[in-house]
Parts: structure tokens; C-alpha cells; sequence
């Protein structure tokens, strides 16, 4: 395991300099002028002269890939450079942002595992019963729901209707403490939206693999050997019916990260996605290639996550290597 | 058993990172409470400022709550003095002037403001290599210079009447913001000014937060905690208004009519300048036609746009310069008189072709017209032009796009466009009109050349006299009905939806950018709650 996790970290390296030279050749063929988003309304009234001006002052006008070579080397060396739309050094951007969007995506990543195999397991052992008819048509349902359109439904209900929870935002807005129980009580909306939004794939991955299993020999051999239903369930039925779904924990993690993105906007939560989108529409090269590396990383380190899951689960899988 | 470790990690994961962040992000020493209702106010804005540094653009138009300038505007946007103990005087013929600053005026970390910090902030904007967008509206400075602690004087290239309209941009300290760089410094997101409010914290993409300085030099403000929470999308600004969360908030017309019978809370309109336009490009065979722009002023039928897209919250224009303002030139309006139109182009020789749209000399009158695409009140002011224009037989192909693919056509093609600033009617109308800026970035769009123009334009802003310059600037309004190189449609009003706590709210005449202290909270530090 331990060299297969070696070899993936080896085989990152490269991937993230092809990524981030694609960010800059993306970034620099698209039509979208930086300084004229750097400007924003008041390019709309300088002169063209102080619009050169910024051009040369912001560096854009360099070739690209001096420009990708410049940001590279000073990266390796720790400086991420200055965020251009945001007037901020690139570091003090994520940092004052990452943690709050990595807290709403494990919890609702947690979310979506809990309540899938909560749901996915009675379903799968009664198919075609109501729990099982209500989920199902339920999930296939959500998944063509918009996150931000569950958003709003939610912050509709729970926040207009019933009262019962904030609106939107990571503490109340008239608060300028930052408390456990502001923010637990503010992540509760977003992060189950967010966590519901995935919920269908892994219900759906649950309730198929726990419904194969119970068909499958081992089971039926445990269940001939009268061992009680609980041990055949769980020892059995749900050890083998839960692989698919660790391939699936890690090939979920880029659909969360533009769903968090979503959810984010609508619940005025901190974090990184309206950075994203600012930095992409912008073409803030050095914010947009930090970012990119970050959401590479993610999905890289998702895949092997789940490997190492799977291997883990299941000793019949070796590593590869 | 796998399912629980799964769980038990997962749960571990959580609580860790909710303690690091938690841990990371409190401010311990700083109480929540203390204050009552009536004197903490939230409200939602749908724009977050990019930096709250002066030296890069912020606030330039006054009134930025954190900091002041030498000169502010009130409610009628009359110049006033704030940091300058008194208006300007001007001397040589109106290229000089000198302002007298106020005494005993501190930057919120104690230290003095003095004249040195003027001449800093304006020098540093001035400076290439500051990335500040809005320098060319300081253009006519040749130089600022300080005379003793309390005096400031600047030169000018040429005379410039609207200068002093200028110097309500804020002051920076030259304590703090002289010792990083001006582009990326910390000062740009943790800023230090002289003004009524403090910032406490500013949670990007959520919140800023102010509470009351207690030193500010005009007393301190009795709302003492002012929130204004980042929300960009417009239900859900609703929304939140609804639940209580806010206490006012801007809002689309369409959302801020629910309101109407809430007892609660009172719609403010806030006049502005805020005007959406259609550019005429001279070098376009048909728009750039004398006969086809007059046909298409008297075509277009203002009031049904203010009616149908604004919902009554607008009025028409006819100009840059709004119908309600002084400087606004009194029987040039327009009404929406189609049989008028047809007649121009008959006249002209634009006769009707087969498909009823007007041909003269084998061109066809017909151009493009584009329109910011996303921009849901600029597509259907466009619409409805082309469908008004149709009407008279020329034939308007709406488009959209970015700047970016709109900009390069912009000496051909027509732009819906929108701009305003009522500071001064030299603002606007210099970058729109004058022949010298034809194509000059986004200025004069239209390549609008017109001598009589160019003239009046010079004169009003050289002149010192404010007749001189209300007559200068009648003749660019009159002359813009003889040859409209635009088609001014509507000047639009922001809406503004507020509980009844407070007493004294009013809104101020709003430029065409919302800017963080538009809305009634434009003077915040004088309201007072009601009891």
C-alpha cells in the first residue's frame, strides 16, 4: 500500500504541471481581457493610456510562457504571487477561505455516506417495498435537482417558514464572533443541502451493491448456515455490497466541489467557490492556477483514497504493484 | 466493522476541523452583546467592493463610511467641507486650489491626519505604478503640494470647473498605507481611515462588518454596529430580508412590489443618474444618418420602458443629465411620436421597401445592436428599441456579448450602454461627447463628433460661473436633439426596502455604479433609532 501511494504522489507531479500549464494556455486563449476585469466599472471611463498602463503594470502582457514559468518557480519556493481580483497575495486568498469550504464538504460528504447506507441497506434487503419505492424514485428525482435550486426550497422552508435555522452566511450576520455554535448551527443548512444533493449516488451504489450481495454464495452459504439476519447483514451482505461505493467516495469529489461551489453562492458561505468563479471570469492567472492545483490535488488524492478503502475492505484486491 | 470506523473517522475528521477553523477564525476579547436592537443595523448589498483602499479606487465618488475626503456631498449633492475645514479657494483663473484642512481630525489608530496624508493619497493614485482604474478622472492635476501641516494646494494643467467635485475622494495615511506596496499591501483589505465607522472584520464573499468610531470628528454615530452582508443573488436578498436576518436590503423592482403592504417596512426610490442609452455610431451608413438618429429619438417610446421594465421605477431620458436635475435643460424632452418619425425618413428620402423596411441609395437601414449578454435589463431595453425602431421600418438586430467581444465593434455597431455620475455634468458628458476621445477606450462610444458639442463641453468645464456653465451645457442638451448621436431611454431608479427602526433616512441622488454606500445608509452615522 505504502508504495502504491508512493508511486500515485510520484505520478502527481506531473500531472499538476500539465494541469497548471493548461490553466495558463486556457486562461490566455480565452476572451476574457484582465484588465478589463481588474477595472471593473471604472475601465469603463479610464482612458486607454491608463488601460495600457494596468496591462503593463499587472504583468499580463507577457508571453504565456514566460508567464506559467515565472508563476511555476515562484511557487515551488512557497510564493503564490498576488491574487489580481481580489488585491491580495494568493496564500492569504485560500487560507482565509479553504477551511470553511473543506468543513462543508466533509460534512456533507458525511452526510451523503450516512443517510445512502442508512437508506441503501433496507432497501436493498426489501426491494420493491415502500422504504424502497419512496427512496428510490426520491433519488432518482434529486439527481436531476440543481443544488442551488434544493438551496433555495431549504432556506425557503427552514428559514422563511418554520424559522428554525439561519438563512444563510457562517455566523449571524449582525455577529462579528466566530463561535462552535454560530457555525454549527449556519452549516447545518448548506452542508445538508450539499450532502442531499449527492445522497442519490450513493443510496443508488448501496442499495445495488448490498442487493447483489445478498444473492451472492457466501451469503447464502451464511444464511443456510442459520446465522442470525444482523451478522448475515452486516458481516456479510454489507462488507462486499459497500466496495462499489468506495470507488464512488472518491470519484465524487470533483462533483462536490463544483456542487459546494453552488451552494456556497446561495448561502453567502465564505468559502473558496465565489473565489473560484471571480478568479476564472477575471483570468487572475496566479489565483486561478492555485486553485486549479488545489482542486487537482482533491480529485487525485480522492482516487486514492478510495483505492486504499477498497483495499483495505476487501483483502482479495491487491494494490497495484 | 467497517461501516463504524468509516463513521468514527469521518466524526473525528469533523470535529477537528470545526475546532481548527473555529480556533483559527475567533476573535476572543470581543464581546457580541451590549448592544441593543435599535442601535445595530444589517443590511444586504449585492456588490462586494474588490478593495477597500483608496489609493486603488475605493470610494472615489465619497462617501466610504471608513474613510472621508476633503470635501463630501449631503442629500441634494451640494458640495460640503469634511476633512477641509471649508469649500476650496480657487485662484489663477481656476487652476489653482487651496484647500484649509480641519484641525484635531485623528486616523482611527490616534495618530493625526494632516496635510501630508492628502498630498500622499493623491500622489500615490497619480503614481503609474499604482493599479488604480480611475486615475484619469484626476487628469487636469499637474501637482498637489502641502503648506504647513494644516494647508493643501494643487495645480492644474487647464482650468477645471469640477475639480472640488473630485476631492471627495478619501485620504489614506500616510502612516500606514506608505509602508507596503499600494497594489497588494495588507492596507487594501485592512483599511485605516478618519470616518464615522471602523471596520471590524470583513468575512469575503459574506459580510463587512463597522461599529461607531468614537473619535470621528463629527460625532459619534448612534447606530453604533453596522453590518452589511454580501448577497449577490436577488431572491435570496429577499429572502433573508423576509426572515428577519436583515434589516434592509436593495432589491430589483420586481421583488421590492412584495414589500409594498409590509407595515413593517418602507420602499425607499433613490433618484440617480443612472441612464441606459443607445450608442449611434457615426461611421455606420444608417445610425451614423442625421435624419435616421432624429427619426429613432421621437420612435423609441420611453415611457412604456419605464412602465413595462422598470415598473414605474425609472422615468425617461433624454439626455445624460436626468429630467429632475438643475442642470437639465427644459423643453428638450422628447415624446414617442411614430407618425413625426415616418415623416423625417420620408422626407429624408429612407423609402419603404418591399419587406416595409426603409432603403435609401441601395443601403438597407438596418444595424446591429449588442447588449451586455446576462444583463437582463439591457436585453430588454434593447428589445424593445428594436421593436420600437421596427415600427418606423428600420430594422434593429439585437445581439449579445461580452466587452470583450463588443468593444472591438463598437465603431460600427450600436451598444446599449449605461454610465451616470451626478457630481457634475462635466463627468458624463466630456467622456461621452467630445470628439477628441472618439474611441478612446469605452469613451465617447458613439465617435460622436459635433463642433457646437466640443465647444460647449470646453466651456463648461473651464468656466468658474454657474450660469456660464448651466448655458454651456443647455447647448450640448439642445444640440443633442438636433443631432442625437445616442438614444437616451430611461434614467433608473434603485430600490430599497427597510425596516422602521430608525428615523431620519433619506436616499442621495445615485450615480450609475452602486457603489457600498448607496442606499439609504448613505449617512448611517446620522440616523437615530426610534424609540
Amino acid at each position: 500500500m505504502a508504495r502504491m501511494t508512493g508511486r500515485r504522489i510520484l505520478f502527481a507531479a506531473p500531472v499538476l504541471l500539465v494541469v497548471t500549464f493548461g490553466v495558463f494556455a486556457v486562461a490566455a486563449a480565452s476572451p476574457f481581457d484582465p484588465v478589463k476585469a481588474y477595472a471593473g466599472t471604472a475601465g469603463l471611463t479610464a482612458s486607454q493610456e491608463n488601460l495600457d498602463q494596468l496591462r503593463a503594470n499587472l504583468g499580463v502582457d507577457q508571453p504565456l510562457v514566460g508567464r506559467w514559468w515565472h508563476w511555476l518557480t515562484s511557487a515551488v519556493t512557497g510564493d503564490l504571487g498576488d491574487s489580481v481580483v481580489m488585491r491580495r497575495p494568493v496564500a492569504d486568498v485560500i487560507a482565509e477561505r479553504l477551511g470553511w469550504s473543506v468543513l462543508l464538504a466533509v460534512t456533507a460528504f458525511v452526510v451523503a455516506i450516512l443517510l445512502g447506507t442508512a437508506l441503501g441497506v433496507p432497501a436493498a434487503r426489501r426491494q420493491g417495498g415502500r422504504l424502497d419505492r419512496a427512496a428510490s424514485s426520491a433519488a432518482y428525482t434529486l439527481e436531476a435537482a440543481p443544488a442551488f435550486w434544493l438551496g433555495l426550497l431549504a432556506m425557503w422552508l427552514f428559514a422563511l417558514k418554520l424559522g428554525v435555522l439561519p438563512a444563510g452566511g457562517l455566523t449571524d450576520t449582525a455577529s462579528d464572533v466566530i463561535t462552535f455554535g454560530q457555525v454549527a448551527s449556519h452549516l447545518v443548512l448548506p452542508a445538508a443541502v450539499l450532502g442531499v444533493s449527492q445522497l442519490p449516488w450513493f443510496f443508488l451504489y448501496v442499495r445495488q451493491g448490498v442487493a447483489d450481495a445478498l444473492e451472492e454464495d457466501p451469503v447464502r452459504g451464511a444464511r443456510a448456515r442459520g446465522l442470525s439476519e444482523r451478522t448475515v447483514l452486516l458481516g456479510h451482505a454489507l462488507r462486499s455490497g459497500m466496495l462499489p461505493m468506495l470507488t464512488l467516495v472518491g470519484s465524487r469529489v470533483p462533483e462536490l466541489i463544483t456542487g459546494a461551489l453552488l451552494v456556497e453562492t446561495v448561502f453567502s458561505w465564505p468559502g473558496i467557490a465565489a473565489a473560484t468563479v471571480q478568479a476564472a471570469t477575471a483570468v487572475d492567472f496566479p489565483l486561478l492556477a492555485a486553485l486549479t492545483v488545489l482542486a487537482t490535488v482533491a480529485v487525485l488524492a480522492g482516487n486514492l483514497l478510495s483505492d486504499v478503502l477498497y483495499g483495505l475492505a476487501d483483502p482479495r484486491v491487491g494494490f497495484d504493484g | 466493522m467497517l461501516s463504524r470506523s468509516i463513521r468514527g473517522a469521518a466524526a473525528a475528521t469533523l470535529a477537528g476541523t470545526l475546532a481548527i477553523t473555529a480556533a483559527a477564525c475567533s476573535k476572543p476579547g470581543e464581546s457580541a452583546g451590549g448592544h441593543g436592537a435599535g442601535d445595530s443595523a444589517v443590511v444586504g448589498i449585492a456588490y462586494e467592493p474588490e478593495t477597500l483602499s483608496p489609493l486603488l479606487g475605493y470610494g472615489k465618488d465619497g462617501n466610504s463610511k471608513i474613510f472621508d475626503g476633503l470635501l463630501t456631498f449631503d442629500e441634494e449633492m451640494t458640495l460640503k467641507p469634511a476633512l477641509a475645514a471649508e469649500l476650496p479657494e480657487v485662484g489663477d483663473d481656476g487652476r489653482t486650489y487651496t484647500y484649509t484642512l480641519r484641525e484635531g481630525v485623528k486616523f482611527s489608530d490616534g495618530k493625526p491626519f494632516t496635510s501630508k496624508d492628502v498630498v500622499f493619497t493623491y500622489k500615490t493614485i497619480l503614481d503609474k505604478k499604482t493599479n488604480n482604474a480611475s486615475k484619469t478622472e484626476l487628469d487636469a492635476v499637474k501637482d498637489v503640494r502641502a503648506e504647513g501641516d494644516h494647508k493643501v494646494v494643487f495645480t492644474l494643467k487647464y482650468p477645471y470647473a469640477p475639480f472640488a467635485e473630485r476631492t471627495v475622494l478619501p485620504i489614506a495615511p500616510e502612516h500606514v498605507a506608505g509602508r507596503q506596496d499600494v497594489n497588494s499591501g495588507a492596507f487594501t483589505t485592512e483599511p485605516v481611515g478618519t470616518g464615522p465607522y471602523i471596520l471590524t472584520g470583513w468575512s469575503k464573499g459574506e459580510k463587512l462588518s463597522f461599529k461607531a468610531n468614537p473619535r470621528y470628528w463629527g460625532g459619534e454615530p448612534k447606530v453604533k454596529k453596522f453590518t452589511m452582508a454580501i448577497i449577490k443573488d436577488d431572491d435570496v436578498r429577499a429572502t433573508r430580508l423576509r426572515a428577519g436576518d436583515l434589516d434592509g436590503a436593495i432589491l430589483p423592482p420586481n421583488l421590492a412590489k412584495t414589500f409594498k403592504d409590509d407595515g413593517g417596512r418602507t420602499t425607499y426610490a433613490a433618484r440617480s443618474f443612472d441612464y441606459r442609452t443607445v450608442t449611434l455610431p457615426t461611421h455606420n451608413k444608417v445610425a451614423g444618418d442625421t435624419d435616421v438618429r432624429r427619426a429613432l429619438d421621437v420612435a423609441v417610446d420611453r415611457q412604456a420602458m419605464v412602465d413595462r421594465i422598470l415598473e414605474g421605477a425609472g422615468k425617461p431620458a433624454y439626455g445624460p443629465v436626468p429630467t429632475d436635475s438643475p442642470w437639465f435643460a427644459k423643453g428638450t424632452e422628447r415624446t414617442h411620436d411614430l407618425a413625426r418619425a415616418k415623416k423625417i425618413l420620408d422626407e429624408a428620402g429612407w423609402k419603404a421597401g418591399a419587406d416595409g423596411i426603409r432603403v435609401k441609395d441601395g443601403v438597407r437601414a438596418e444595424f446591429p445592436l449588442w447588449y451586455l449578454s446576462g444583463d437582463k435589463l439591457r436585453q430588454d431595453h434593447a428589445l424593445a428599441y428594436a421593436s420600437d425602431a421596427k415600427k418606423a421600418g428600420i430594422d434593429i438586430k439585437t445581439q449579445a456579448g461580452t466587452w470583450e467581444v463588443i468593444m472591438p465593434r463598437m465603431k460600427h455597431d450600436a451598444v446599449l450602454a449605461g454610465g451616470g455620475a451626478p457630481g457634475d455634468p462635466d463627468f458624463d458628458q466630456y467622456a461621452l461627447l467630445q470628439s477628441s476621445l472618439a474611441g478612446d477606450a469605452f469613451n465617447n462610444m458613439a465617435r460622436y463628433d459635433n463642433p457646437a458639442v466640443d465647444k460647449a463641453l470646453d466651456d463648461g468645464r473651464r468656466s468658474g460661473e454657474k450660469a456660464d456653465r448651466k448655458a454651456a451645457y443647455d447647448t450640448v442638451q439642445r444640440e443633442l436633439v438636433k443631432n442625437p448621436g445616442y438614444t437616451f431611454l430611461t434614467h433608473i431608479d434603485h430600490l430599497y426596502v427597510v425596516d422602521d427602526k430608525w428615523s431620519g433616512l433619506t436616499t442621495q441622488t445615485e450615480p450609475h455604479d452602486h457603489g457600498l454606500a448607496s442606499g439609504p445608509w448613505w449617512n448611517v452615522e446620522d440616523w437615530t433609532p426610534k424609540k
